[in-house]
């Protein structure tokens, strides 16, 4: 039996080696090669991952924490940090979700990517997400994870400008990156804040002594509340929420494959694991929960209703994950991290598929990204459409599909705690039914509305993408039943597996009553309903009667506002962007060159000047000489005098 | 041979640049040889050093003999001594600066005007760098600090751009004035030192030596700068007062805002080899004068004056960077963002904490590395066009792949993204700066919140430098030669390669270079902390 220490550390190891080899060789790989490479990579990753579950699994519950530490990274004073992995059942099931769906991208983008130039670029980039990934959820330390977080940026970031010569692509690439680091940073304060109160770094050693002050850290709330809002700070930014969430629908300028990986299944759910992680001591922070649940609901909302405007296939995705976030940080905000935690799962698997096959429909018609040039493609491309109506069904929340029965759990425990929470979250729900079949309808039904030649060229995709696709759907299909209620008669196994990690924050959150099977039914019959009469009525708007969104101009009132996205990236340039590039302008021209710079120059020139004024004194004659000698002595023997 | 390994390393140089005058100016293989050759041996001298070093706050390999005793009646005994030695901050930036060196000697391979005289005052400015950073005795130490400027001001205005006088003799008048103020500071230290052992029996010996000038016992009484009298100037009182201007004196070197004009000038119109000497090694002679002389020796002037010099660190940061996004010119840039980062060696020096000071050191040596690759990147673009304007430039990486992706890793490593050497020293800064207010009550933690925005700046600068010049459809300003841009050469490899693995290193495995810098932080924060209260309550 091979050690499971040694097996933790080859998780991210695979990919760390597949990226070096492809990167270096960049030029030198055929694009088979690369793609067993990197794709190999990958698999191993997830084989080990799959070992290291089972083996969890069959350790009693009290052993399946386990650290393993490669070295000391850096220690000085009293600071120390090691590079260390910690597998749990949280990181477990991040690993699967990582490598498993990284896998199938992975090979989906050898479909996908096929004629690209920068084929080997592209994989040697994906390697190496998927290695920071997995240091972000495996690190056993805030550094580690914050290293994982700043590395995915960093492949966000190339991913992203990944296609350089389109300017638009960089800029978005640019307002990723910046964006995200402004919320790094708020982590990184986060972190250093931990470090210098608690005196350590590593979970273990934090959570320990917060539960062992728990008395003095929540009567002297101020601390715990700093700590968790500046960690918060930085899941704003990753996980896409108000204010930092301006990014992420600009980052579908990335190859799709891409916008599935990191910007639907994995890096965006950064956020959301960094909260579960540290579930003790947001149990402590009262008023930080509350802001979490704020902002995810007013996010979720806020992103729904953008998306019901917006045309381009990729951008309704991007709106939707947002919105789905902010559920998930809903979940959080209500002290219910398995829910949030499953939510998670399922919309991996969802909308991993749903842009996968946005992607498809992408590849099909020649990249062609508005729905309101798609329409009556079901039949040319059946497979791609089986897949997507699956995908368009989990994320509406009909049942036995996946967002089903994560949503529900949602949705349940806003219930329980705060009425008018349950309203608007079920509102967000329901608007999320109604503008993924809207999505759905427009490309897929109704009349073909893609020029004669992009139909002519129409083509169902290769069977590299449509196996991503089958599996994804298959999971979409059955990932829900890991966490089948009580009321419907299933156990729950996810909250189960999860429960040692939650353990120990349960005693700080309140206590609310069960929901009786009753109302749960009614809840779950209610919602249900509801979104089938929006599908219907979706239906008939846009498969029935072929209603085609209006043109950008003809668009008027709220709707324009909607299709704007509410003005925020105007707003933001208007009052952030230029005034720094005026402030560093305005430093830089009259500050340093017209301040500084002159005041140098100028002490430069008196020195000269006055030097040059000083030599006229010396003009060579003597009976001048001869007078200025004589006034001196007369005005010293005149000063003598008056004493 | 063990012994004299410190002067071999200071010593080389200069008998190089000897032998360099005897030989006729068209040998011009044979200069780059010899500096080569020397640069070489410096390094194969270094390595027993770093082998042999043991980690402890003491001083290590040193050398001592007599230089100058001079009896002068009733003023005492001058005395001034060849000693000379390392520890865990010295030893690290004598490793960067032969490291360096070596590689600006590379650099230097495309010289073509008088090579001979190029190549003398290299191996002079060598040996002064060198020099300085091993030098215990404050004369010695001051006579390699001068030493630099020549050497460093003959290289700008002979080989320079097309402003070089004025970038030159800007340069000159800078560091000559903050020459002067510490001049002036060492004098008044001479005056009020005694040396220990030597004074015994009634014969009153001044020393330079700098050990001796920490030790507050070994202040002569009622003498200018004696810490139970000091003697009140104006505002402050005279120990003040030496403090403020030594640190005048190693912020104008540093560079600290607004004593930074002179830096983006010299970058701009020095060549590439003399820009990353200037970078990665001068600009480090500012903090580590700071560290080596300004702290210890008035450590009660150092934790009064924290807070200010940790808000002048702050203004850097932020300055720098927001004057880099304004940069028209790739250099320019680099240069202030060179004074961005210097800002965090202030900061964490400022904190008085061990983390902060190790993290200072580490940065000194991190921005070493990093700034030598920044540089010599706009070297390898100005080789080919003659141009530097960032906007006469756009989509160089479809005709330039392997130079891009090595612009991409040092302008990340720049960022101070996470793997690479300078996050390291960024987290130790902001740990120490954040711990101050609670340990030594020197700083307040908003300055640290407030540093972190320049890391925002960083980035803000740094991504639209890379998608105007290296993204986007390839375009040229049309004078520029589209033919010139080729990719890099084997030369340029060699250069940049080591570079970025070194910043990698440092940022992956940072503990044996640590090891050796936090005895030293450690023993330096004692003493600042412990000599500082003790002079304070004695007034």
């Amino acid at each position: 039996m091979v050690n499971t220490e040694f097996l933790i550390s080859l998780v991210p190891l695979f990919p760390l080696l597949g990226f070096l080899i492809v990167a270096l060789n960049v030029r030198r790989l055929s694009h088979g090669v690369t793609a067993f490479i990197a794709c190999g990579a990958i698999l191993l990753s997830f084989i080990t991952s799959v070992v290291l579950f089972t083996k969890l699994l069959s350790a009693p519950e009290a052993e399946r924490s386990i650290t393993v530490t490669l070295y000391q990274w850096f220690a000085a004073g009293s600071f120390s940090a090691n590079i260390s992995f910690l597998l749990d059942p949280l990181s477990s099931l991040f690993l699967l979700i990582i490598t498993g769906v990284g896998f199938l991208i992975h090979v989906y983008s050898i479909g996908y990517m096929h004629d690209d130039k920068g084929f080997n670029r592209f994989f040697s980039y994906l390697n190496l997400f998927v290695f920071f990934m997995l240091l972000l959820v495996m690190g056993s330390n805030y550094l580690l994870m914050f290293v994982g977080w700043e590395g995915v940026g960093l492949c966000s970031y190339l991913l992203i400008g990944f296609w350089f010569k389109n300017q638009n692509y960089n800029d978005a690439a640019n307002k990723a990156f910046i964006m995200n680091r402004v919320g790094d940073l708020g982590l990184l304060i986060g972190i250093v804040l931990i470090a210098w109160k608690f005196g350590s770094i590593s979970y273990p050693d934090v959570f320990a002594n917060a539960l062992q002050n728990s008395e003095a850290l929540k009567s002297h709330g101020i601390l715990i509340t700093w700590i968790t809002m500046l960690l918060f700070v930085g899941a704003m930014g990753k996980s896409a929420q108000i204010p930092l969430y301006t990014w992420l629908p600009d980052a579908m300028a990335g190859p799709t494959p891409v916008s599935a990986l990191i910007h639907a299944a994995t890096m965006v759910t950064a956020g959301i694991y960094m909260i579960a992680r540290n579930n003790v001591l947001y149990a402590m922070a009262p008023a930080t929960l509350t802001v979490v649940m704020i902002v995810g609901l007013a996010t979720a909302i806020f992103a729904a209703t953008i998306a019901l405007k917006q045309n381009d296939i990729k951008k309704v995705l991007a709106y939707s994950t947002v919105s789905q976030l902010g559920l998930m940080f809903l979940a959080l905000g209500l002290g219910a991290f398995t829910a949030g935690i499953f939510h998670m799962a399922t919309h991996a698997f969802f909308k991993a598929l749903l842009f996968l096959g946005a992607g498809s429909v992408i590849h099909a018609l020649g990249n062609e990204q508005d729905i309101r040039n798609m329409g009556g493609l079901k039949k040319y491309l059946p497979v791609t459409y089986m897949t997507f109506l699956i995908g368009v069904l989990a994320i509406s929340g009909i049942p036995p599909f996946a967002g089903f029965f994560s949503k529900d759990e949602i949705l349940a425990n806003a219930f329980a705690q705060n009425k008018i929470v349950w309203v608007l979250a079920v509102g967000a729900s329901l608007l999320t039914a109604f503008y993924m079949f809207r999505l759905f309808f427009l490309t897929f039904f109704g009349k073909e509305r893609a020029s004669h030649e992009k139909m002519h060229h129409i083509h169902e995709s290769p069977k590299s993408i449509l196996i991503p696709l089958i599996v994804l759907a298959i999971l979409s299909l059955a990932g829900g039943f890991m966490g089948v209620p009580e009321v419907l008669h299933g156990s729950h196994w996810l909250s189960h597996y999860l429960a040692p990690v939650f353990a120990s924050s349960t005693q700080f959150l309140a206590h609310h009553d069960h929901l009786s099977h009753a109302t749960e039914y009614a809840l779950m019959g209610g919602i249900v309903g509801a979104t089938i009469i929006l599908i219907i009525f979706a239906y008939s708007r846009y498969a029935k009667n072929n209603h085609v969104p209006a043109t950008d101009e003809t668009t008027t009132g709220l709707q324009r506002v909607l299709m704007n996205k509410y003005y925020i990236d105007e707003l933001y340039n208007a009052i952030i962007v230029k005034p720094l590039y005026h402030i560093s302008a305005v430093f830089e021209a009259f500050i340093e060159r017209l301040g500084i710079d002159k005041l140098v120059n100028a002490s430069g020139s008196f020195v000269v000047w006055g030097s040059r004024t000083a030599r006229l004194l010396q003009n060579g004659s003597i009976g001048y000489y001869i007078f200025i000698m004589v006034i001196g002595i007369v005005l010293i023997l005149v000063a003598n005098n008056l004493k | 041979m063990q012994h004299y390994l410190i002067s071999l390393l200071i010593f080389t140089p200069l008998v190089a640049a000897c032998i360099c005058l005897f030989l006729p100016k068209k040998f011009e293989k044979a200069f780059r040889a010899v500096a080569l050759i020397v640069n070489v041996q410096q390094i194969l001298w270094l390595l027993p050093m770093l082998v042999g070093f043991r980690a402890s706050g003491m001083f290590q390999f040193v050398e001592r003999s007599n230089w100058i005793t001079l009896n002068l009646g009733s003023w005492g005994v001058l005395k001034a001594e060849y000693l000379v030695g390392v520890d865990g901050m010295s030893l690290p930036l004598v490793a960067l600066s032969v490291f360096v060196l070596l590689i600006a000697t590379i650099s230097s391979w495309s010289i073509q005007k008088n090579v001979k005289g190029y190549f003398v005052l290299l191996l002079i400015l060598n040996a002064a760098v060198i020099g300085s950073f091993v030098a215990l005795d404050f004369l010695l130490f001051y006579l390699f600090f001068e030493f630099m400027l020549l050497p460093m001001f003959f290289l700008i205005a002979i080989w320079g751009g097309p402003r070089r006088e004025y970038a030159s003799i800007k340069f000159l008048l800078y560091t000559l004035l903050g020459s002067i103020l510490i001049l002036v500071v060492m004098i008044g230290l001479y005056t009020s030192v005694s040396d220990p052992v030597a004074s015994q029996g009634g014969l009153l010996v001044h020393s330079f030596n700098l050990l001796h000038m920490m030790e507050p016992m070994n202040f002569i009484s009622n003498t200018i700068l004696d810490p139970n009298n000091p003697w009140q100037i104006g505002w402050f009182n005279a120990r003040y007062w030496a403090f403020l201007l030594l640190f005048i004196g190693f912020a104008i070197k540093l560079p600290m805002v607004p004593l930074h004009t002179w830096l983006p000038d010299a970058h701009v119109e020095a060549p590439t080899p003399v820009s990353v000497i200037l970078a990665a090694i001068l600009l480090k002679i500012g903090g580590y004068g700071l560290l080596r002389i300004a702290y210890p020796i008035f450590p009660e002037a150092a934790m009064h004056f924290g807070m200010f010099v940790g808000i002048m660190g702050v203004l850097s940061i932020i300055y720098g960077a927001l004057n880099a996004m304004a940069s028209k010119d790739l250099k320019r840039l680099i240069a202030y963002s060179s004074v961005s980062h210097m800002g965090f060696v202030l900061l964490g020096a400022a904190s008085v904490t061990e983390e902060g000071i190790a993290g200072a050191v580490y940065q000194m040596v991190s921005h070493g590395i990093i700034s030598a690759m920044l540089f010599l990147i706009a070297g390898v673009l100005y080789d080919r066009t003659h141009d530097r304007i960032i906007d006469h430039y756009s989509g160089l990486s479809s005709k330039m792949q392997n130079f891009t992706a090595l612009v991409l890793v040092g302008f990340f490593a720049s960022m101070g993204l996470p793997g690479f050497s300078g996050f390291i020293a960024e987290v130790m800064v902001f740990l120490g700066s954040f711990r101050s207010n609670a340990t030594n009550g020197v700083l307040h933690e908003s300055l640290a919140v407030i540093a972190t925005s320049g890391l925002i700046l960083s980035a803000a600068y740094y991504l639209w430098t890379l998608q105007r010049m290296f993204f986007g459809p390839f375009h040229l300003k049309a004078n520029i030669e589209s033919d010139a841009i080729v990719d890099l050469t084997s030369r340029e490899y060699v250069m940049l390669v080591p570079l970025a693995i070194a910043a990698l290193c440092f940022g992956i495995f940072p503990q044996p270079m640590l090891d050796m810098i936090d005895p030293f932080a450690k023993y330096l924060t004692a003493l600042v902390i412990d000599h500082g209260k003790a002079i304070t309550l004695n007034p």
